[in-house]
């Protein structure tokens, strides 16, 4: 977007080791360069994209072990920013920081600041049910209420006392989630009754009722078919328009086909004790440059498909 | 029929693993395990024949010694020294006020100590792990100590509301009481915690997705637990015995009059003591009665239960 070296995190000398990474991809025959489609509206943005959540050197411990470690990066207004990595390296353990997810786990610590707006996330006077309802969350596995299609997504707007007709709202939010014309014949029926794919876009249409201001996604294709995880996918892309969206994914395609910027995060051994691992992140950048001109060697060895 | 259809393409190997695989799973069990397998399945049968056994041997005595004196009359007419004219009304009355009661006292009371064991209570403090230990023990601990404590403490002692019905509803719901917790623990620990994840972040606070999600989700659960309370409640003697239920008395109870009132186990047997004949007959007449009632109430629940139930 505008200059690429301010995101970069990574303290690499970057065409250096680009080149070396390379050279021995090359040799193995196996790298294999992602590409990352033309989204049009990235080149030349007119102005720098507002950035709605910085975080500064976050780190998230369970009970002693530390989780992800030194984490800074920001998340920007309108775009999609996708966390990869191979599996253990922190990524949904911050993706559930951004949302206070991580207050459910008593022994959970988090450092470092994740501000919202400028405000801390994790300050003393914030009330977590207060960050949860802008900041709305989709889960890896599609979790549906035991309840009809219409209740799924009315719950949301009721607790939160929202003013206005629930049908419009219940409507309003099935369209914006692409489902209201597979459902709108039979919105009283149990939620459990549609497909996979179905559950996971009521479940988006049903944070999307809220109308929060980020959404944050943890692997929410993971468990769907291709088809499903198209559909999805395309949701994303439009819903950009209107809200930021961070999405955790091991699908590094997917990554590269809908998001503006990737974190790669990646597994490290402890420097005191060789058993303990944490994650990290090893580059920060536009989705372009770390798949197609990744600056560390780590990053180019994962998103070739030679690890992970 | 062509072996040849079946015969694995592939690798040597692969064929080899196949054709491995399969002997593996047409071999017949050798005789040793065979036994062994059927002898379990036996011991298994003889052990439900057994309980069947039992439980048909009660019933069918019942109704045997107790048919001849079965009639309408023994719901509406009240005890009498003349077995002709002896009914059950009162006891009936008062173990329905006493089930009612304990329903009334056992579910908040139960569900909300649920509640706080397993979304509130963390476990990592000695003082919860020592509650959740002691009412599983509580489960256990014989009625009849639930029948003194009742006396010291709500008919006399610090409550010292007298020997009402009201007294003996309360000491039947301590009673029952740790099945209720455990039933509805187990209830609530069933939801999966996704849907609690989700409702969290959807904005709701704790007590909005106890409340929305997670209750409704556990009804069935609990329900299930009341169905075992009320059955153990109903058929106590001993504890009422204890707080005041009297043997004989001719008129319909009340929840706080001090006039006394009985249930149906313990006019039963006050009819099974006595010496004549008849009321031996009687006694047999209301065990069919006492069932009839818990049935009624049970089949209640049963139909509750299933309006509510749902799989995940």
């Amino acid at each position: 977007m505008n200059d690429p070296d301010t995101r970069t995190t990574s303290a690499g000398n970057g065409s250096e080791v680009d080149a070396v990474a390379a050279a021995a991809a090359d040799a193995h025959g196996l790298s294999q360069r992602i590409e990352v489609p033309d989204h049009g509206d990235r080149i030349q943005p007119a102005a720098p994209a507002e950035v709605i959540v910085s975080i500064r050197d976050v780190s998230v411990a369970y009970g002693g072990n530390v989780a992800v470690k030194d984490v800074s990066f920001d998340i920007h207004r309108g775009e999609v920013t996708a966390l990869i990595g191979p599996s253990g390296c922190g990524k949904s353990t911050l993706l559930r920081c951004l949302n206070r997810m991580n207050d459910l786990i008593p022994s959970a610590r988090v450092g470092g600041e994740i501000l919202y707006h400028g405000q801390d996330l994790y300050g003393p006077d914030v009330d977590p049910v207060q960050v949860r309802k802008v900041i709305g969350m989709v889960f890896q596995k599609p979790n549906p209420f035991p309840k009809s299609i219409y209740d799924n997504i009315a719950f949301g707007p009721r607790v939160l006392g929202m003013k206005g007709d629930m049908d419009q709202i219940v409507e309003r939010a099935l369209r914006r989630g692409a489902l209201w014309d597979e459902v709108k014949d039979r919105l009283k029926e149990n939620a459990f009754g549609m497909s996979g794919g179905q559950q996971q876009r009521l479940c988006i249409a049903r944070t999307l009722a809220i109308e929060p201001d980020v959404i944050l996604m943890d692997e929410p294709c993971s468990a769907l078919d291709p088809i499903s995880t198209h559909k999805i996918e395309d949701l994303m892309l439009e819903l950009k328009q209107d809200y930021s969206i961070v999405i955790v994914t091991h699908n590094m395609q997917q990554a590269a086909r809908i998001s503006d910027c990737t974190a790669f995060f990646t597994v490290e051994m402890d420097e005191a004790d060789e058993r303990k691992r944490h994650g990290r992140v090893v580059e920060y950048d536009t989705t372009e440059r770390v798949f197609q001109n990744p600056a560390d060697p780590r990053t180019e060895a994962y998103v070739s498909g030679r690890v992970g | 029929m062509s072996l040849d259809r079946l015969q694995p393409g592939g690798s040597a190997r692969t064929q080899l693993a196949v054709v491995g695989a399969r002997s593996t799973t047409l071999t017949a069990q050798n005789g040793g395990d065979k036994l062994k397998g059927n002898l379990f399945y036996a011991l298994l049968l003889l052990a439900i024949a057994f309980a069947l056994a039992g439980l048909t041997a009660i019933v069918v005595q019942a109704f045997v010694k107790g048919s001849p004196a079965l009639s309408t009359h023994l719901l509406t007419d009240p005890p009498s020294a003349i077995a002709d004219r002896a009914g059950f009304r009162p006891a009936i009355v008062g173990t329905l006020y006493l089930i009612v009661g304990v329903i009334f006292l056992v579910v908040p009371l139960g569900v909300g100590a649920a509640v706080y064991l397993e979304e509130y209570a963390d476990r990592t403090r000695w003082w919860n792990r020592l509650v959740e230990l002691n009412i599983q023990n509580l489960a256990g601990v014989p009625s009849i100590i639930y029948g003194i404590l009742g006396l010291a403490f709500i008919v006399r002692g610090p409550l010292d509301l007298g020997f009402i019905l009201a007294a003996g509803s309360l000491t039947l719901a301590l009673l029952v009481l740790p099945t209720v917790i455990l039933a509805s623990r187990e209830a609530i620990r069933a939801v999966p915690p996704s849907i609690r994840e989700g409702s969290l972040a959807l904005g709701a606070t704790q007590w909005q997705t106890i409340r929305r999600q997670v209750l409704p989700a556990s009804i069935p659960g609990i329900l299930t637990g009341v169905i075992l309370a009320i059955s153990r409640a109903i058929g106590e003697t001993a504890p009422l015995l204890l707080v005041g239920a009297a043997t004989f008395v001719t008129f319909n109870p009340s929840f706080f009059s001090d006039d006394g009132y009985t249930a149906l186990p313990v006019l039963i047997f006050n009819y099974a003591t006595r010496p004549q004949d008849e009321f031996r007959v009687l006694a047999s007449a209301g065990v069919i009665v006492m069932l009839v009632v818990l049935l009624a109430m049970n089949a209640f629940a049963v139909w509750l239960r299933n309006r509510y139930e749902q799989q995940w």
